[in-house]
């Protein structure tokens, strides 16, 4: 008997225009993946420079995430470790001569260390209590980093200056060109790592803490465990982030990691999806770029335009950009099928 | 020990407005257990509404009481429009919006009235039977309105009978809407309140701060760590709290860790506080329901 | 015209649906019973009324509809809970906890209901000044039932005002109950889990079970009802 099969109501369509769903997937990467290496040999130097800071950031939001949207743990605060993992960069480079790119794991695994030693104490603190302690430690970062004890290292209220790199081996990129593609092969492995982390038993873990954390016990869960190794990991992405953007930046000082730092990964956390990998891209494009867009208008006008869409996506979206994203999608995909 | 007893009053004054900042916030904190984050920028934008009026040539206590009332309306206003539609939300969505509110008082300020510094006055003059003595009469005078708020606030919950029903529900919403008292106009009754408490907060610190956008960051900070050590659902504890953390940063200031690292007194007393005691030194304790 | 009609009430938590179409009627003056055992419904039947949860049906009071209002103003048109639990306002004088009653009164007979309380439980005024949370159990419920009087109600809502309690205090409550009927004319819902005491205070019952009524009359009638004597009364 020839015939289409019968797809019963409701079903998801199998294949749009063609290609399944795996098909469409590998395409968006490819897509993806050609415009994130394409980029700067469209872009000149200093966008080129902007969306390497992105990369950065939204290693930095993915740390953020890890703590507060997988695992229910509220930090306002995340700009005490990004500064953490810049200055270990900055001061590695500039009193003992460490290559850049050496000092990236490096600023990971201290600022790793600074979180657990964080986690540990953090543990008592529920919800609010914790957010008041972060909050507290955000607005303390520059002046604990302006202390005149450290001053030899930290280079006190001024700061350190960093030489930017040139690409290695004598490949023909420029400086900015260079430390994208750089900073774009360790968001990429980042990524990976967070998806490896989350996806399995761990990410399930985390959520069931966030959740019901008493529940969580009961089911023999090591809550202490993975919340203070939530704190670690997620200081150690953000750590990296910092020394990342250091190098790019070429400037650690005091007063770049103010307490709206620490707001600024929070807003990007919120605009790109709470609980969501990808979303951190969009949220730290969204702290990127509108400053540049609205900067226009008035020093003051980004901040309120963050203060505004936070406030609106808490109402409207509370998983971010990439939950309506995938929302739209799924409504696509089953529109699709109902009209065969 | 002239210059210790000075310190110690200095400490005494601003301890004061910390006082008063943290009543603020254990008003809302005890009609919605949440700590309004935004309670520092509300009070710097009240200041500058008042620094537009006294601007604009109105003496300076007209420009204060309609600075307060002007206040108490918008307290009014982001309790019953903003936060209302989220009442029931969890206590991150409701952080996050109060960090918004934090976001947008700041730079609505920076857009409005620039970030250039400006003066702010004093209402108490500085040539006063005082002068020579080693503190400002403005500091005394500071010592003086906090007080004054404290008491008038005292009144105003213990005696007054809109007072009784706003301490019921704080209490017992439930209860509160079973003998026909509207909740939510307490709610609101006591965001405006807190927003006047604070915008006097704001008028007491800005003659010794300066006035810029950016002032009550540290402000905002050492009360959190006096109402926390006061315990934060209690308001005499709140003002002790208020102004052992003023005396304290000062001292410390000056004796041990030096200006600079101020607010990491601040941080050090948040993180102790929660840490070792979460009740503070006079709340009740925080009982978790499983 | 019923001081009360309740037709076809729903009334759900979340999901779960928990009243599945109760009626029933009280008339002015009565005391009326509702019977269950636990989770039949009887205190959601009550909050129902009062606006506390998400309802569907239709509920009069003097003859004008409430279902949809706030609790605030149902509890203004002269209905005064007592709650399970009492919900007294522990922090606050037993004056305080009955002038918080008086609330939204605007007539001048509040310092004689003030005598009037006093009257019916001197226990109260020895302890006016005493934080609420301090009082038994017994006082916390004559306090809890003070405050609704405070409201000068035509209809009390009672939620197991005997749970807890010494039998000795909770005939005491009882008699003065039947007092307040009487002599002050104010009608009563008694929601109670102890049926014989029900029965014996009030004039009609509604039998809860699982949501909806089984049973209803005269508590005279239920008393010589087989099932309900096994069930409920033991004999």
């Amino acid at each position: 008997m020839t015939g289409n099969m019968e797809v019963p109501a409701g079903r998801m369509r199998s294949t749009v225009l063609g290609l399944s769903r795996k098909q469409w997937r590998w395409l968006g990467l490819l897509g993806l993946v050609t415009v994130a290496v394409g980029l700067p040999f469209v872009m000149e130097g200093y966008r080129t420079f902007q969306f390497t800071l992105t990369l950065a950031y939204a290693i930095a939001v993915l740390g953020l995430n890890i703590l507060t949207g997988y695992n229910g743990q509220i930090s306002l605060g995340h700009g005490a470790f990004y500064a953490v993992g810049a200055y270990t960069s900055a001061i590695l480079m500039n009193l003992w001569g460490v290559p850049y790119w050496a000092t990236v794991p490096v600023a990971g695994a201290i600022s790793l260390a600074a979180g657990f030693l964080f986690g540990m104490p953090a543990l008592r603190l529920q919800g609010l209590y914790l957010a008041l302690a972060t909050f507290a430690l955000a607005v303390a970062t520059p002046q604990l980093l302006k202390l005149h004890a450290l001053e030899q290292w930290t280079g006190g209220s001024q700061g350190i200056v960093i030489i930017k790199p040139d690409a290695p081996f004598g490949l023909p990129l420029t400086q900015d060109q260079w430390l994208y593609f750089f900073t774009l092969a360790i968001t990429v492995v980042m990524f990976v790592v967070a998806r490896n982390l989350l996806r399995g038993r761990t990410g399930r873990a985390l959520l069931a803490i966030r959740d019901h954390e008493l529940a969580a016990q009961v089911m023999g869960i090591n809550t202490a465990l993975y919340k203070s190794g939530a704190f670690g990991v997620s200081a150690m992405f953000t750590g990296v982030a910092g020394a990342l953007g250091a190098i790019a930046v070429q400037f650690v000082a005091p007063d770049s990691f103010n307490f709206f730092l620490s707001i600024a990964f929070l807003v990007a956390m919120i605009v790109g999806g709470l609980a969501t990998i990808s979303g951190a891209i969009f949220g730290a494009l969204f702290i990127v770029f509108v400053p540049n867009l609205a900067g226009n208008i008035s020093q003051a006008a980004p901040w309120a335009i963050y203060g505004v869409f936070v406030i609106l996506f808490m109402y409207l979206m509370p998983y971010g950009l990439l939950g309506l994203l995938r929302r739209l999608v799924t409504r696509f995909r089953t529109v699709a099928s109902g009209a065969d | 020990m002239d210059a210790f007893i000075q310190q110690v009053l200095s400490g005494l004054a601003n301890g004061g407005v910390y006082a008063i900042l943290a009543l603020a916030l254990v008003v809302i904190y005890r009609a919605t257990p949440l700590v309004n984050f935004a309670q520092g920028e509300m009070a710097m934008f009240s200041t500058y509404m008042a620094w537009s009026m006294i601007h604009a040539g109105l003496p300076y206590w007209v420009a204060f009481g309609i600075t307060l009332i002007g206040s108490f309306a918008i307290g009014v206003f982001i309790q019953q429009v903003i936060l209302w539609p989220v009442r029931d939300a969890p206590i991150l969505t409701l952080i996050i919006v109060f960090i918004g509110l934090l976001v947008i008082f700041n730079s609505l300020a920076g857009w409005i009235f620039s970030y250039t510094i400006k003066t702010f006055p004093s209402p108490f003059p500085s040539d006063a039977l005082f002068s020579g003595q080693p503190v400002s009469t403005h500091d005394l005078g500071s010592i003086g309105v906090t007080l004054a708020v404290v008491s008038l606030v005292y009144v105003f919950f213990r005696y007054t009978r809109v007072g009784l029903a706003m301490r019921a529900c704080a209490e017992n919403p439930d209860s509160t809407r079973l003998v026909g008292i509207r909740v939510g106009w307490m709610l609101a009754l006591g965001w405006g309140l807190a927003a006047a408490i604070g915008a006097v907060a704001g008028m007491m610190i800005a003659p010794v701060v300066f006035l810029e956008p950016n002032m009550m960051g540290g402000v905002l900070l050492y009360s959190f760590a006096g109402a926390l050590l006061g315990g934060i659902d209690n308001p005499w504890g709140a003002i002790v709290g208020g102004f052992i953390v003023g005396v304290l940063e000062n001292v410390a200031g000056a004796y041990i860790v030096g200006t600079e690292l101020k607010l990491t007194v601040a941080l050090v007393v948040i993180v102790g506080v929660l840490i070792v005691r979460p009740a503070g030194l006079f709340g009740r304790p925080i009982v978790t329901r499983v | 015209m019923a001081l009360l009609e309740v037709s076809d009430l729903h009334a759900a938590y979340g999901p779960t649906t928990v009243l599945h179409g109760v009626s029933f009627t009280i008339d002015e003056g009565q005391i009326t019973t509702i019977l269950g055992a636990n989770g039949a419904g009887k205190t959601t039947t009550l909050r129902a009324i009062c606006g506390l949860l998400r309802t569907s049906g239709d509920v009069r009071f003097q003859g004008e509809r409430i279902t949809g209002k706030s609790t605030e103003d149902i509890v203004r048109m002269g209905m005064g809970h007592v709650p399970e639990g009492r919900g007294t306002f522990f922090h606050l004088t037993v004056e305080e906890n009955l002038r918080l009653g008086a609330y939204t009164r605007r007539d001048k007979g509040v310092d004689a209901d003030f005598e009037r309380v006093y009257q019916y439980f001197p226990q109260l005024q020895e302890r006016k000044h005493q934080q609420a949370g301090t009082l038994s159990g017994g006082e916390q419920q004559m306090l809890a039932i003070s405050r609704a009087l405070m409201m000068r109600p035509k209809l009390m809502l009672l939620d197991e005002p005997s749970f807890g309690l010494a039998p000795l205090i909770v005939q005491d409550i009882f008699r003065i109950m039947r007092e307040i009927n009487e002599r002050d004319g104010v009608s009563m819902l008694l929601v109670e889990q102890n049926a014989s005491l029900a029965l014996n205070l009030a004039s009609h019952a509604y039998l809860l079970e699982t949501g909806s009524v089984v049973i209803s009359g005269s508590t005279d009638e239920i008393r010589q009802n087989e099932s309900v004597r096994k069930s409920y009364l033991g004999y």
